[in-house]
């Protein structure tokens, strides 16, 4: 793998990694007397907080997910070249925009 | 004692591989590579196979038996199998040349791609650079300096069997001992070497290389210092 691709990925997991965990935690917390969409909303609509929290995390996955899977269709589906490059950018991007259209979704839409 | 041993031995050239199976008299005392050279002398005097110091000095006499790379000349038929039965092939992830005889040119053309070759930094007319034998990289070069070059941790490798780009861990642990030798002068060539595609960054650690070693070497470990060392230096900037 090249080294800007490792130190990419590397970083992402450590911006994920505590991402997570508040991620979790917030879950935990949430899901107390029962979990509604109005009342996630009420946390999260216009709340600059969690729009930077879940859209940090949505482009760390991004980026993380996109460089794995690009080493998996390397060494286990035998792509190169462009075509490898093409699945990677291709993944991260999807996941970008899934992600990004759900974090303005619950934010500022 | 006049127990036979089955022995399969897989036979051939690139693309027409096949198995073929020989009774070999089984001895109280028996390595794997006794068992090929009696084929080869007694059964079969066409059956390629390499070998030459018989001590475990060489690295030549590597092989895969029954699935698992390893020196045949110190390995022992009872360590192998319950059964008197042994499966015996060429290394994996190198090209066979014939029978049991693999091509090694792109283990050794690794070496070089790693920089794994020496980069004096002194001319002969200089004084002989001292070495400290206490110092903590020469310690940590010594750890890896016993590699023989059997290819048995390039064999056990499963991202070189998934990515044939990857260096391997031979090529990168000697990278790492000379990333660690004071006598060394061109530290930055190598840690360029081992950054690019295929490089140390391939590694998943899966530690198929280290478990394997018959000099008992860690190359997993020399691989996560040239990890370390080299995000050490983009975060330090170059020298």
């Amino acid at each position: 793998m090249d080294f800007h691709l490792y130190m990419a990925q590397r970083l992402s997991a450590l911006v994920m990694a505590p991402l997570v965990l508040g991620h979790i935690a917030v879950m935990i917390y949430a899901v107390q007397g029962g979990l509604t969409a109005a009342e996630i909303l009420s946390r999260t609509q216009g709340s600059l907080l969690w729009f930077l929290f879940y859209g940090l995390f949505v482009v760390a996955v991004s980026l993380h997910a996109a460089i794995g899977l690009r080493t998996v269709a390397q060494e286990w589906l035998g792509l190169r070249g462009v075509a490898l490059s093409a699945l990677a950018l291709v993944t991260g991007l999807g996941l970008f925009a899934l992600g990004a259209q759900a974090v303005w979704a619950v934010t500022f839409a | 004692m006049g127990d036979k041993l089955k022995v399969t031995v897989r036979r051939g050239g690139p693309g027409a591989q096949h198995d073929q199976t020989y009774a070999v008299p089984a001895e109280d005392n028996q390595t794997v590579l006794d068992v090929v050279s009696w084929i080869q002398q007694y059964a079969d005097p066409t059956l390629s196979y390499r070998f030459a110091c018989r001590v475990g000095m060489c690295g030549s006499c590597a092989m895969t038996v029954n699935g698992v790379p390893r020196w045949t000349c110190r390995t022992h038929v009872r360590k192998v199998s319950e059964r008197p039965e042994i499966h015996i092939a060429p290394l994996r992830n190198l090209p066979v040349i014939k029978d049991l005889v693999a091509d090694m040119d792109p283990f050794f053309d690794k070496w070089i791609g790693a920089e794994a070759l020496h980069h004096p930094s002194r001319s002969r007319e200089e004084a002989i650079a001292p070495i400290d034998p206490q110092d903590a990289a020469r310690q940590e070069a010594d750890l890896g300096i016993e590699c023989i070059n059997c290819a048995v941790c390039y064999a056990a490798c499963d991202t070189v069997a998934g990515n044939p780009d990857y260096l391997g861990p031979a090529a990168l642990q000697r990278a790492w001992t000379l990333l660690n030798d004071a006598k060394d002068g061109a530290h930055d060539t190598i840690l360029d070497a081992v950054s690019g595609t295929g490089g140390c960054h391939a590694c998943h650690s899966m530690g198929s290389c280290t478990q394997h070693c018959p000099n008992e070497l860690d190359p997993m470990r020399a691989i996560a210092g040239l990890k370390r060392d080299t995000v050490r230096r983009a975060f330090r900037g170059r020298r």
